[in-house]
């Protein structure tokens, strides 16, 4: 995967709260191997049942939402419908945390906005998209000409920037994992299943 | 002087390999559970050219695509479960498959096999796998490309959470549930209210649960926010675990439950965030619109506005006048079971309530395991339900995520014993109340939300 530090494009507002995984992506999506592309089932029902949906408005790469956005089930699925489709950044008060970290896997910004910058984006955006201009080094962006900071935990920023694999990162590590694991299972050998 | 910690503290330690400059900890696994859902991972091993790193602490779960009825099996779920039966042979991991007579919910028979044991830390492509916590084990649910790195290297990467004590005091009235203690809180805090944080439940009403109604307590964990939920472990945990296939036993067991009994917050232990409950003051409680913190005591009343959230949209969605009783909300069918609410205790309560009365509307029952099914039979719960008009199904996650084809229909409404009640959770439209397995049943005899603590009076 590769990295990123400056993002140009579009945004759109989805002013809801508690958008969930479930939301992003009907389970009956699921079976869906990766490689069908999962970009058109993002937000399926919310898009069928709205045919003027923002989504399908724009083709836009940055989403501005309510909070506790990606709340729910761990599916990945999520980020992937997300990235398939062509989102590069959510802006949100808050994220479920098993999707930020699905999300920074996958080269997803989940940045962090409080509740009013939120709102004041909101209110500026409307329905309609606006440019949007993100800088992962600064922690910065510019959304429909506001000049904002966000939060983003300095442990994902750098894996946004640098595009880590973390496979690859452990690797040089495999030495230690075979001495704890030995020690781990001396320590407490009733860890191992018995039958 | 010792510092005095937390049990997240003493699970972290037992379990970290190593801590980056940058926080991170690099996390040894013991258990890694996975289901069909676990395809991707598989996949993206497969394109590396890489082998399993621990196959015989890796166990393959045939339960988000069980089919729960007889008759045919739609191809896309046929596939699914064939998939996940070729990439568990390949790899050479215990699979319990879908006729094998322990099957059942990965979060169900991961402590009825007792692969789940305090101590241990514990992995699922599942946001449920915080249900494992109940027994003092470090369990948190990850997404595909964490099950890809734990299947290659049996590790995960993590930062430490902070830790938030929930205290329940006093004791829980009649009718009362674990269920009932977690959507309570989850109103309280929201929805995002205990994210970053672990949560580990305390006090004399948590003490007071058996392991079922830990697990449910846990396993509505991240309904809340938090990725894991932790209650120490003590002799009810090892009284359910005794015995159990996978657990250990003789010399092995006596060493386990020493180390066990150390795993607990110390007396003076400091946490991020402290939130005391009086346990006697929660009343059986009902979700109401679709997050799982739209939760209010079944006296209570649909809200007009919500802490000026604009609830008009949820209101639309749900069907639901604002104002209107609780108790005044017909449904259309029911559900009983799931990973937060499928295991013998659920069904006996729910038993509890049916026993002797007619559901008038259908309703679907599925046991959290095969053996949870057995278990049922045999002690003529099946018998109840069935004589009630419920359909007695197979296990599985079933009617939760409604991935096995197990649906509700759009429009219609379900008084349901799971775990969320998202817009098309249970099917395109469907429309879920979330609530107690006690609660189900009553609303089932009703046809209405329905304060089930009456109905239980006599009734022992």
């Amino acid at each position: 995967m590769s990295g990123w530090q400056t993002l140009t494009g579009s945004a759109i507002a989805l002013p809801e709260a508690n958008i969930d995984t479930d939301q992003l992506i009907p389970a009956r999506f699921m079976s869906q191997p990766r490689s069908a592309g999962y970009g058109g089932f993002l937000l399926y029902d919310a898009r069928q049942a709205n045919p003027d949906h923002p989504l399908d408005r724009h083709a836009a790469k940055v989403v501005v939402a309510g909070r506790n956005f990606g709340s729910g089930s761990s599916r990945e699925a999520a980020v992937y419908a997300l990235v398939d489709y062509g989102i590069r950044a959510v802006f949100a008060p808050s994220f479920g945390d098993i999707f930020a970290g699905n999300a920074v896997n996958n080269g997803l910004l989940t940045a962090q906005i409080d509740d009013d910058v939120a709102a004041l984006l909101m209110a500026r955006m409307a329905r309609t998209a606006v440019a949007a201009q993100i800088d992962l080094g600064t922690g910065r962006a510019t959304i429909a000409g506001q000049d904002i900071g966000f939060d983003l935990d300095p442990v994902r920023r750098q894996k946004l920037i640098n595009g880590w694999d973390d496979i690859d990162l452990t690797a040089q590590y495999s030495n230690r994992i075979t001495t704890f694991r030995a020690a781990h299972f001396a320590a407490h050998p009733w860890a191992m299943p018995t039958s | 002087m010792t510092v005095a910690r937390s049990l997240l503290d003493k699970l972290w330690e037992t379990h970290e390999v190593l801590r980056r400059d940058d926080g991170t900890s690099l996390l040894w696994v013991d258990r890694h559970l996975v289901h069909e859902g676990s395809h991707h991972g598989f996949a993206k091993l497969a394109a590396r050219k890489m082998a399993l790193a621990a196959p015989e602490l890796t166990f393959g779960v045939v339960d988000h695509y069980a089919p729960t009825r007889t008759g045919d099996v739609a191809p896309d779920i046929r596939r699914m479960i064939q998939t996940l039966g070729d990439n568990a042979r390949a790899a050479g991991i215990r699979l319990f498959d879908l006729h094998d007579p322990e099957q059942g919910i990965v979060h169900v028979i991961g402590p009825e096999q007792g692969l789940t044991l305090p101590g241990l830390l514990i992995n699922c492509g599942d946001s449920h796998t915080s249900t494992h916590g109940a027994f003092g084990a470090l369990a948190f649910g990850v997404g595909a490309t964490e099950v890809t790195h734990i299947l290659a290297t049996q590790t995960v990467w993590q930062k430490r959470p902070k830790t938030l004590q929930i205290t329940f005091d006093g004791a829980l009235g009649a009718g009362v549930t674990a269920k009932d203690m977690a959507l309570h809180w989850i109103a309280a805090l929201g929805a995002d209210g205990a994210q970053g944080f672990a949560v580990e439940y305390a006090g004399a009403a948590v003490r007071a649960l058996s392991m079922e109604g830990r697990m449910t307590l846990c396993n509505l964990s991240i309904e809340g926010g938090a990725r894991m939920g932790l209650i120490a472990p003590d002799d009810v945990t090892f009284a359910y675990l005794k015995g159990r296939p996978f657990a250990p036993v003789g010399a092995a067991w006596a060493a386990a439950v020493a180390d066990w009994r150390q795993l607990h917050s110390d007396g003076d232990a400091v946490f991020d965030r402290h939130v005391s409950i009086d346990a006697s003051a929660i009343a059986p409680t009902v979700t109401w619109g679709t997050s799982p913190e739209d939760a209010l005591p079944i006296t209570g009343h649909v809200p007009r506005a919500d802490g000026g959230k604009d609830i008009r949209a949820t209101l639309d969605y749900m069907g639901l006048d604002a104002g209107m009783a609780l108790t005044q909300i017909a449904i259309d069918q029911v559900f009983i079971g799931s990973c937060t609410n499928g295991r013998i205790e659920d069904l006996r309560m729910a038993a509890k309530v049916l026993a002797g009365r007619q559901a008038v509307v259908p309703g679907l029952v599925s046991p959290g395991s095969a053996l949870v099914k057995k278990q049922a039979e045999d002690e003529g719960l099946a018998q109840i339900f069935v004589q009630a008009g419920l359909e007695w199904a197979g296990a599985g996650c079933s009617m939760c995520v409604g991935m096995n084809g197990d649906l509700v229909d759009a429009g219609k409404r379900c008084a349901s014993s799971t775990n969320r009640n998202f817009k098309g959770r249970q099917g395109r439209g469907a429309r879920t109340h979330l609530m107690s397995p006690a609660m189900v049943a009553a609303a089932a005899v009703t046809g209405h939300l329905t304060d089930v603590r009456p109905m239980l009076e006599g009734r022992t």
